[in-house]
């Protein structure tokens, strides 16, 4: 421990060692939190139009959910020393007869640690375009939507966790025009 | 330098034969015990790249440049939306990090999907070999199961500025074949 090149390299892997420890610790203080919330959505407007499916770049037509939806939620409970945000995403999940399962995002929000985490909307458009594989939303009356979320932590495992609470869609059985 | 070359020197002239190949040896130890824990994660992550660097801004402000994922890919568990998962276009060495939006899967079990970066305004569909709309399960690589920041900013390092890499290597080497423990 004489000479400055290996006091040097000493401090530096002690530095490395704590750090990884402390990381660890981190990861471990939060690892069996069950982060749920719960939720309640509803919604305003529930239509089915046809149209070509753009967003595929297809000619084929498939049905395109049109829905705005309500959004109640408190988060801050979720968020602590290891929580870098949350990403919540809004999924609708059904059946049809061409697929067994259809999960399709219509929005999404990044909360990070800090910022508002009680949502309150009302009359929220989807950010993403409700389309189809196929044309199996018309007259769909089992259209669950539920909210979830990402936890992104500063150091650790990533959940991915449903809130409690979900609300089933109905589409009608004919088409906007 | 110059007392650097002086104390590690000596050293070396004090060794004799079996010494040097004792060292040699410690060296080849190190390097197959390094290969046997990279090859036991991927068996035990199922998946052949269990530890991966995010190497674009796609995915902020959950992942930057630098941060370590670490992956597992078990066949069994379905993909589901929400997901992180890290994928191979055909033909494409890169892995992309990005998020499933959009999945249609059968009741055969066979899915298609779509990804999204979180901090990409559009889809992926513009990554995708032409003609492509959707992914499919075999492009996977992995799915994001945990992540530290930072820490792979090296690997960045050694990527960008090839010479820091050789760099680091030989004086790694250099260090394990003088040193006497």
């Amino acid at each position: 421990m004489n000479t400055f090149l290996s006091r040097v390299n000493t401090i530096f892997a002690f530095t490395l060692s704590v750090l990884a420890a402390l990381t660890f610790g981190c990861f471990l203080t939060t690892v069996f939190n069950d982060n749920i919330a719960p939720v309640q959505i509803g919604t305003t407007k529930a239509a089915v139009k046809n149209v070509a499916n753009f967003a595929a770049s297809t000619r084929e037509k498939n049905d395109l959910g049109q829905i705005a939806f309500d959004l109640h939620v408190d988060l801050a409970p979720l968020f602590n020393w290891n929580t870098k945000q949350l990403f919540l995403y809004m999924t609708a999940e059904y059946e049809t007869a061409n697929n067994k399962l259809n999960q399709v995002v219509l929005w999404d929000k990044i909360i990070k640690r800090g910022e508002n985490s009680k949502l309150d909307f009302k009359s929220m458009n989807t950010k993403y375009y409700f389309f189809d594989d196929g044309n199996g939303l018309r007259g769909n009356k089992n259209v669950t939507l539920s909210l979830a979320w990402n936890v992104i932590p500063n150091a650790g495992t990533l959940p991915r966790v449903k809130g409690d609470g979900r609300y089933i869609l109905k589409f009608p059985n004919e088409y906007r025009q | 330098m110059g007392l650097f070359d002086f104390d590690f020197l000596n050293d070396v002239r004090r060794m004799n034969k079996r010494q040097l190949y004792y060292q040699f040896l410690n060296f080849g130890m190190i390097v197959s015990s390094a290969l046997m824990i990279w090859k036991g994660l991927m068996v035990m992550t199922g998946s052949e790249s269990p530890i991966v660097v995010v190497l674009s801004g796609s995915m902020e402000p959950a992942f930057f440049r630098g941060d370590l994922l670490f992956l597992t890919n078990y066949q069994e568990e379905p993909i589901r939306v929400g997901e992180i998962v890290v994928f191979k276009i055909e033909g494409r060495e890169i892995p992309i990090v990005h998020r499933v939006i959009k999945l249609h899967e059968k009741e055969t079990g066979e899915v298609k999907f779509l990804t999204k970066g979180d901090n990409n305004q559009v889809d992926d569909r513009g990554l995708y070999a032409p003609g492509q709309l959707w992914l499919q399960r075999k492009d996977v690589v992995g799915r994001a199961r945990g992540f530290v920041p930072y820490v792979g900013m090296v690997t960045i390092l050694m990527n960008d500025y090839p010479k820091f890499k050789y760099l680091i290597l030989a004086c790694l080497g250099i260090f394990v074949l003088i040193h006497r423990e």
